[in-house]
């Protein structure tokens, strides 16, 4: 074998590993890319019922409720971002930093009774934290915009009314 | 005082870098002895430096002195003395000086132990380094001054992020940057081999104990941090493909490519120009990891602070990094010549094929990673990419990689056939496929852990019938002993790290049988998961010395045989005003019983149990494997061969001349 050759078959060799990680992760892609919509973005256009999404908002004030059902603690909350809002449901044990009022990013999928039900809920961060899909969200429902300053503390968002809030 | 002596210290060693990497570079292009002399002094000098600098750091963070911005910010008195000092490099400007410090502590290794080294070669490694160094020294200087003085000072300081607050992640980082940055002492091999011209065995030998070292480190860095999320915080599970994750995977992936083919290139003087492409790309792989944690482009533990001033700096040190090294690659890489040929079947054929898959496992994981930044920045699309992806991705990768990795070790150099090799492994795939089998025998149809437990075997037995083959067991079975210690430590060392894989491979797959249970419990009531009993017995107070805590008793037992009693707490810390899940963890090494404590209610407990099989031996393969890197590091023939090879150039230098 010579030495051009060699290095052909090398080339190849680093060709066909090089497309089967681009078939892979395309492939992968298309099952397993995860979308976020805030509450408004269902509420426009209802996603494909199988597919899983992270929906994120704020919980709203006192709509938490826990629950027992078959043996497993169930809670539900009502995430919103203003202008729409979507019940959750999630059996497991909400995170330590999870409170009402507060933002919140949940995976999961949307049930055909309009029910998301999560199966991972995220809260990683301190109290004044807010998940920056959380805040884009929120600023495009119209609930604050950051040319006025901080955003208001989280707690007293989903009492604001639409179009006024945020300053 | 002492905050601005480290400031002063800070200083100088930017100096002395600058220095180092003029006097370096310039010496090393005139060939005058006597400016390249310097070099090595100038990088202890600038090691001493930095070390006081970091010593001040420390003193400041462990007298809590408040009139320091960084120890207010990061410390508070009631703190433990060990999370005091390990609270100068829990927070971003301290971690960067210990960033450097790493750095300066490579260069001066590189200084002390390169004495054999060529001394162009050593002035221009050195030099690099010093530019590196001043690089990153100017932006903790500029944008990230660990010694800020705040005043009026306050009464104390902010604490530490509790979940920060742990043995395990004190030396997580430390671990991680030796890795890191380890790595960048074999990209400055790498330039200096570009600016030089030429790469041959000898370079290929200096580069290896670097890149075994580093990825050794990067190895245990990684495996502590995901042991720290496994038992920190409470999902029960090790691994998140958490992009921060995914920013010390790669560096470790193109790491492990790199010190393999580096083995060619010492042995072979084929794939020069790979060799020295994978060790600018281990180095800038580290440099994103540590953009993409330190930039606060990703929010994470990680993230400490996101001021864009920073991000921008480090991407602008990134640029210049990876950009010049690349580019010097481009203009140079054409004057290195291979010398070594060899035909597709052999050792080398095999370690290409390693070296391909573990960039396109590395190319894979780095878009999944990258992807959601680009989409949102160009696509303004919101989008995550989970574990679901990166596990259907990579799999169909790794399963010819671990394929592959029982076979290379039985092929010899040059050419080779698959079948003599394959033969010698008969065993090891009846004793795979035996474990697949018991596995599904025990566990009903589950094809991941039966693959994973058929993986496993075949790479702890492969490594076996390697070490047995190079003893001679079957052939001989009597000088077997004598030969056994006879044997260069390098090949113990490499069956040691591919059966270490072996093995964590093992805890992954034994992983893929864990369940958990969620259950409400009032005291007294009792739940049963994979045939133990847990029974709450009662919740109580507890204190710490900075928290308060909830603490469960929960005894386990099996078939009503006591097993053991697990404390599940619930700590909250008033001062970071933040709660925390401490699980309770008994591991018997076949399994980890795993117990968290969630909310109280109705008279009762919420408790996630989990069992999860082997999943200590994640960790401990990891270990396995760091310790196959040290032992092959430790071998005579990266000390003793130096000399010789240094004998050879010094020929070489003179023939040309």
């Amino acid at each position: 074998m010579t030495r051009k050759k060699k290095r052909l078959y090398l080339l190849l060799l680093c060709g066909l590993g090089l497309g089967s990680a681009t078939a892979l992760t395309l492939t992968a892609f298309q099952d397993n890319l995860v979308f976020f919509r805030s509450p408004s973005d269902i509420a426009r256009e209802a996603p494909a019922p199988d597919r899983a999404f992270r929906l994120g908002g704020l919980v709203e004030s006192g709509s938490l409720t826990r629950s027992t059902e078959a043996g497993r603690p169930l809670a539900r909350f009502v995430v919103t971002d203003g202008a729409a809002k979507v019940p959750v449901a999630f059996g497991g044990v909400l995170p330590d930093l999870f409170r009402e009022g507060q933002g919140v990013v949940t995976l999961g999928k949307l049930g055909p009774d309009g029910v998301f039900m999560a199966s991972e809920v995220l809260a990683r961060h301190d109290e004044t934290y807010m998940p920056p899909d959380v805040a884009d969200a929120l600023k495009r429902s119209g609930h604050w915009n950051p040319n006025q300053g901080a955003a208001p503390p989280a707690s007293s968002w989903n009492t604001l009314q639409p179009g006024r809030g945020g300053g | 005082m002492i905050p601005e002596l480290g400031h002063f210290a800070l200083g100088l060693a930017l100096a002395l870098s600058l220095a180092m990497a003029g006097f370096g570079l310039v010496g090393a292009h005139r060939a005058e002895a006597r400016l390249m002399g310097l070099a090595p002094p100038l990088a202890m000098g600038a090691l001493l430096a930095v070390g006081m600098a970091f010593l001040c750091l420390v003193a400041s963070f462990m007298v809590n002195d408040t009139t320091v911005s960084a120890v207010v910010a990061n410390s508070h008195s009631l703190k433990p003395m060990l999370y005091k000092i390990s609270g100068t490099w829990g927070n971003h400007e301290g971690s960067m000086l210990l960033w450097v410090l790493i750095l300066a502590l490579c260069a001066g290794a590189v200084a002390g132990f390169g004495r054999n080294l060529p001394s162009a070669l050593q002035s221009r490694v050195l030099a690099v380094l010093g530019l590196i160094a001043a690089g990153f020294l100017a932006f903790i200087l500029g944008t990230s001054d660990p010694f800020g003085r705040v005043w009026p000072p306050p009464m104390d300081g902010n604490g530490l992020n509790p979940i920060l607050q742990d043995p395990g992640l004190a030396f997580h980082p430390p671990l991680l940057y030796l890795g890191y940055v380890g790595f960048a002492v074999t990209f400055a091999f790498a330039v200096a081999a570009l600016i030089e011209g030429r790469v041959d065995a000898a370079w290929g030998r200096w580069v290896r104990p670097w890149a075994l070292a580093a990825w050794s480190f990067l190895t245990l860095g990684i495996a502590l941090g995901s042991w720290w999320a496994y038992y920190e915080l409470g999902w029960g599970g090790y691994w998140f493909w958490d992009p921060v994750e995914n920013a010390s995977l790669l560096p470790w992936l193109a790491g492990c490519a790199l010190l393999h083919s580096a083995i060619v290139v010492e042995k072979r003087e084929a794939l020069k120009t790979w060799t020295v492409f994978l060790a600018l790309l281990a180095f800038a792989l580290s440099l994103l990891g540590t953009f993409l944690v330190r930039s606060g482009v990703l929010n994470s533990v990680h993230a400490f602070a996101s001021d864009p001033s920073r991000g921008v700096f480090i991407l602008a040190l990134l640029m210049l990094y990876v950009g010049g090294g690349f580019a010097l690659f481009a203009w140079r890489a054409q004057a290195m010549a291979p010398t070594g040929v060899f035909a597709p079947v052999s050792r080398e054929g095999a370690l290409v094929l390693n070296n391909l898959l573990l960039c396109s496992v590395a190319a894979v994981v780095l878009v999944g990673t990258l992807y959601p930044m680009f989409a949102d920045l160009v696509l303004g699309q919101k989008i995550s990419v989970g574990p679901p992806f990166f596990n259907t991705a990579t799999l169909p990768l790794a399963v010819p990689l671990v394929g592959a990795m029982a076979v290379g070790p039985f092929m010899p150099w040059k050419r080779a056939r698959l079948w003599p090799a394959l033969q010698k492994l008969w065993w090891v795939a009846l004793m795979a496929l035996a474990a697949a089998l018991l596995c599904l025998a025990l566990e009903g149809v589950r094809v991941g852990p039966a693959l994973g437990f058929f993986a496993a075997a075949w790479l702890i037995f492969g490594a076996a019938a390697d070490v047995a083959q190079r003893v001679g067991l079957f052939a001989r079975p009597k000088a077997a002993l004598g030969r056994a210690l006879a044997l260069p430590r390098a090949a113990w060392g490499g069956a040691l790290a591919h059966g270490g894989l072996g093995v964590t491979i093992l805890g992954l797959a034994g992983m893929g049988l864990a369940v958990d249970r969620l259950a409400l419990l009032k005291p007294g009531e009792s739940v049963e998961l994979a045939g133990y009993e847990y029974r709450l017995e009662g919740v109580a107070d507890a204190a710490g010395s900075n928290f308060a805590a909830r603490r469960a008793t929960v005894r386990v037992t099996r078939q009503g045989r006591e097993v053991v009693t697990l404390h599940p707490e619930k700590r909250s810390f008033p001062l970071a005003r933040m709660t925390t899940s401490e699980a309770a963890i008994h591991t018997t090494w076949l399994e980890d019983l795993y117990v968290v404590l969630g909310e109280e209610r109705e008279g009762g407990v919420v408790l996630r149990i989990h069992d999860n099989p082997l999943a200590p031996w994640i960790w401990l393969g990891a270990g396995i494997m760091a310790l196959g890197g040290g032992l092959s590091l430790s071998d005579r023939r990266t000390r003793v061969a130096a000399p010789a090879a240094k004998a050879a150039a010094k020929a070489a230098g003179t023939v040309r001349a």
